[in-house]
């Protein structure tokens, strides 16, 4: 049997305003991230439903990562701001659950900062595999 | 169940060098929904835009999903592709397989792996996609503009100058504001009543603009293009259209000793009184609060001396009710009290005053006719110190001042010196400065003309404390550079006072929904790229009430602002973003959770009826959003705890389909 | 900035609970000051002072006394920063430095003479350790 090398499954929700373009600017420059990340365009990191990052873990994603604006500079002025709160205590109760902090991350990424998407996204994901893969919240009747 | 195309770019080499794209339109063939598949060289090419259109034709297609660049790129391209096929422009989906995959990945396995999983996850989401159409709202073409002063005087200049009709509302009987007590202008030294008139003048001849003075904005409801906004013209016992501002009833009227507020208290005017010669509406208005006819009912010199039988003891308050299309801020600024410097010795000595009533002092209509003298004595000054940086730059905590720079200190202050050196030689004048800011065009130049060519002493330290002795002042102050304290005698001290926004914006700003910071300036929608709009669509903002400015600035950014507000006005409907929020109101349980995340106000509340399952009808609270307002954020939805609001284009039943696509 | 005056530097800002970087060089303290002409550094001189590390010159200073602790520079400093409270600090570690290392409980047996009288070494005790 072929052994398969690991590798871990991240869903990165971007802001339409800056992380996006900051991912798109990323390409621009030809800077590599592992394809391992799977971006999804929202209009601001304040539409991440917390429901969301559930679902994508209970699908047997190893990490989510929610990119936005740096904080002042969200382009609905206050949007950000939500989402670090929220996220905050998210994640907090994901590691009392067992899905440790380093697989979830929030991080401000500006439309001009696409060196700093790449190496988030590296870090990010080095960070994930290092911790393998996620088996705490996956759904058994989504089990194929 | 959609019929969907899926198309997949080349973009040349750009995706296909990395990305097989005949085996993505191949394995997203068979993705459900799909019912053709294609790629091509260039999508975005006129060639590539007909496939598209053929495509939806031949097959009947109700969703696209285009497998390109970003969509930040060509999603506006292909939704007009999708509108010239008869499709509804928001069934466009773009898989970004250029920025976010071929171009950061350098293996064809790898870069083809994902631009299937993100052509799956378009595909997903195109499923649960909805025709959109964008909400239209008509447009008042009427501009508001509240507050009378150089802001507001040119942005209503400005949009009365491309047609629109522009109302301002200034609380004082005159409009003019501040810039109307200055005497001189920085750098060029003009003279402001000689180029602020002119415009005062302007304004009340132009027949597209009203003025409301002495009149106050008590209530705004509607949104975007509809304000119906309620004003407050206050009584002030003449009647304006018989006034012909002669001036008799001033001279005549018994009352002498109310202080002149236009002077800073530093002389007197009637109980009846214009405020300055050049005041526009030229009107004079009756001060309740010390009038004896109004008061006791003793007197009426006025009515009797007035050809023109304009004066009415029986004025009331008047409301007027009016729509708009456009709100502009233009509250304008005050100095701050000075009452807690209890150092500055300001309550105590009538010599220690601030720069606006030293632009008074030497204003030739000001109390002393232009005569710089000292209001104590009213004898010439030899020793004048100023003082920078009062109540500027404070810390938060220290309670007293304001923690931001004032921005116009350093400018006026050097006017101030040079000017005093300039007319007075014989003057010693001292400055006491933290730093120079001067960064503007000749700023610099000036302030360092003070220094070299009029001889004023700029000494960098603060002056700590000011007391009087017998006729003069003595001022110890440190000399930083020198590391010494020095002792001055001066004959008058003039304190450089930091300015705060006028008291009225807070209450404004409560009504107009608009957001403020934490000291009372009114915040803009983007601070660098929407520096003249409040995130509250429809509501635009002029001059000081944002931030301290100079009067170049000031008058660049009402400008700006008229600008904005022609713009708008130029519309005659408004046409919204789709993709906004909307409430299931079967759902909603009218928490308000949603209304209180919302930073544009555009949610609100109603009573409905609704029909029970048991035929009887019951009334309950919800959410309703008005799409001329929202802007699409998606904060609501997430803080609704019953799930009755979601963002329309990014419902979160599709970003789910999209997060399950991806973890397949 | 060397350890033993970094440790310094952090004991005067802690006991005094002021934040030097405050301060943003107005004079105001200085220009208040009816100490001003005794001392040999002037209130906004301990503020930077303190803020660079250059403390020995000041431990050394007759200015420390001259302080009235009349706080007029509290009162009147802009930035909140409180210049009297440093002065107070460094007064304060220059008497906690007094008797430093002189003697200790332990060193006691060893430097015990038979012909000592006890209350000669209780009174030195208590000299050299306050």
């Amino acid at each position: 049997m072929q052994v398969k090398e690991y590798k871990p499954l991240i869903v990165a929700f971007c802001c339409n305003w800056c992380s996006y373009a900051g991912a798109d600017l990323a390409g621009n420059n030809r800077l590599n991230y592992p394809a391992d990340v799977k971006i999804i365009r929202v209009p601001c990191s304040c539409r991440v439903n917390p429901m969301f990052v559930l679902r994508a873990f209970q699908r047997g994603a190893d990490g989510v990562i929610i990119c936005g604006c740096h904080p002042g500079d969200c382009h609905y002025t206050s949007g950000n701001y939500f989402t670090r709160r929220r996220m905050a205590l998210l994640f907090s109760m994901l590691d009392y659950l067992g899905i440790e902090k380093e697989r979830t991350r929030v991080e401000w990424v500006s439309a001009a900062e696409g060196a700093k998407f790449a190496a988030t996204m590296n870090d990010f994901a080095e960070k994930v595999a290092a911790l393998g893969e996620n088996k705490r919240l996956e759904d058994l009747r989504c089990k194929r | 169940m959609q019929r969907i195309g899926v198309f997949v770019c080349w973009c040349g080499s750009n995706i296909a060098g990395t990305v097989d794209v005949q085996a993505v339109s191949e394995a997203l063939k068979s993705e459900p929904g799909v019912v053709f598949s294609a790629n091509y060289q260039y999508m975005c090419s006129q060639a590539g835009q007909n496939m598209i259109i053929e495509a939806v034709k031949k097959h009947k297609l109700t969703g696209i999903v285009v497998c390109s660049c970003s969509p930040r790129m060509h999603e506006a391209t292909f939704r007009k592709t999708a509108a010239a096929a008869g499709l509804n422009p928001y069934m466009v989906e773009i898989a970004n397989i250029r920025e976010q995959c071929s171009w950061v990945h350098k293996d064809m396995a790898t870069g083809t792996e994902k631009a299937i999983i993100l052509g799956k996850a378009a595909i997903a989401k195109v499923n649960l996609n909805t025709p959109l159409t964008p909400g239209e709202s008509p447009v008042t073409k009427r501009a508001l503009v509240i507050g009378g002063g150089i802001a507001g005087i040119q942005t209503a200049l400005d949009i009365a100058d491309a047609g629109f009709e522009v109302d301002i509302v200034e609380k004082k009987p005159t409009i003019g504001g501040k810039m109307a007590q200055l005497d001189k202008t920085f750098p060029t030294l003009d003279c402001a009543a000689c180029i602020l008139t002119p415009k005062m003048v302007d304004v009340a001849q132009n027949d597209k603009i009203r003025i409301f003075s002495y009149s106050e904005v008590t209530e705004v409801k509607g949104f975007v293009g509809n304000f119906d906004v309620k004003i407050k013209k206050k009584a002030r016992f003449v009647n304006e259209s018989l006034c012909t501002g002669c001036g008799a009833c001033t001279e005549k009227c018994p009352m002498k000793k109310v202080p002149n507020e236009f002077n800073l208290g530093m002389d007197n005017r009637r109980a009846i009184y214009i405020p300055f010669a050049q005041a526009v509406p030229k009107v004079a208005t009756i001060d309740p609060d010390y009038c004896n006819m109004l008061k006791n009912g003793k007197c009426g010199v006025c009515a009797k001396v007035c050809t023109a039988g304009a004066i009415d003891y029986t004025q009331k308050d008047e409301f007027i009710e009016e729509k708009y299309g456009a709100i502009v801020v233009a509250t304008g600024f005050n100095p701050i009290s000075m009452d807690k410097f209890d150092e500055f010795a300001y309550n105590q000595s009538k010599d220690v005053i601030t720069s606006l009533e030293f632009e008074r002092l030497t204003n030739a209509a000001g109390p002393t006719a232009g005569k710089l003298l000292r209001p104590s004595d009213g004898k010439h000054p030899h020793t004048i110190v100023f003082v920078q940086c009062v109540g500027s730059r404070c810390d938060s905590c220290a309670e007293k001042g304001k923690e931001y720079c004032s921005k116009i200190c350093c400018m006026y202050t050097a006017k101030h010196a040079m000017l005093t050196r300039d007319k007075y030689p014989d003057t010693d004048v001292y400055v006491f400065y933290i730093d120079v800011r001067t960064p503007g065009k000749s700023f610099d130049e000036f302030y360092r003309r003070a220094v070299e060519e009029y001889g004023v002493h700029y000494i960098k330290g603060m002056v700590g404390k000011v007391s009087p002795e017998g006729d003069k002042l003595k001022v110890q102050a440190s000399d930083l550079l020198n590391n010494k304290q020095l002792h001055i005698d001066a004959d008058l001290v003039v304190l450089a006072a930091a300015i705060e926004p006028d008291k009225s914006a807070r209450p404004l700003a409560t009504m107009l929904t608009a957001s403020m910071d934490t000291n009372d300036f009114f915040t803009e929608a983007h601070p660098k790229l929407r520096p003249v709009e409040s995130p509250t669509a429809g509501v635009f903002l002029s001059g000081t009430c944002q931030g301290p400015k100079d009067i170049p600035e000031t008058v660049s950014q009402a400008s700006a602002a008229a600008a904005k507000v022609i713009g708008l006005l130029a519309k005659d409907k408004l046409t919204g973003n789709p993709c906004i929020a909307s409430s299931d109101e079967l759902m909603c349980n009218g928490c308000s959770s949603c209304e209180r995340v919302c930073a544009y106000g555009a949610i609100t509340y109603v009573d409905k009826e609704f029909r029970m399952p048991d035929r009887t009808t019951a009334i309950r609270r919800v959410a309703q959003v008005n799409p001329a307002v929202c802007q699409g954020c998606g904060a609501c939805t997430v803080a609704c705890p019953s799930g009755a609001m979601d963002l329309r284009g990014f419902a979160s039943n599709q970003i789910i389909a999209e997060v399950d696509a991806i973890c397949k | 900035m060397n350890k033993a005056n970094e440790n310094l530097r952090e004991e005067i800002i802690r006991m005094s609970g002021v934040n030097p970087k405050k301060c943003m060089r107005c004079g105001k303290c200085s220009a208040t000051c009816p100490a001003f002409d005794e001392m040999e550094y002037h209130p906004h001189q301990f503020v930077n002072m303190v803020e660079s590390g250059d403390i020995e010159p000041l431990l050394n200073s007759d200015s420390l006394y001259k302080c009235l602790s009349c706080f007029a520079c509290i009162e009147r400093c802009p930035r909140s920063v409180e210049p009297a409270k440093l002065v107070e600090a460094v007064r304060l570690s220059v008497i906690r430095r007094q008797g430093e290392n002189h003697l200790t409980a332990n060193d006691i047996p060893a430097l015990i003479d038979d012909e000592m009288p006890q209350q000669a070494i209780v009174s030195a005790f208590r000299k050299y350790t306050k």
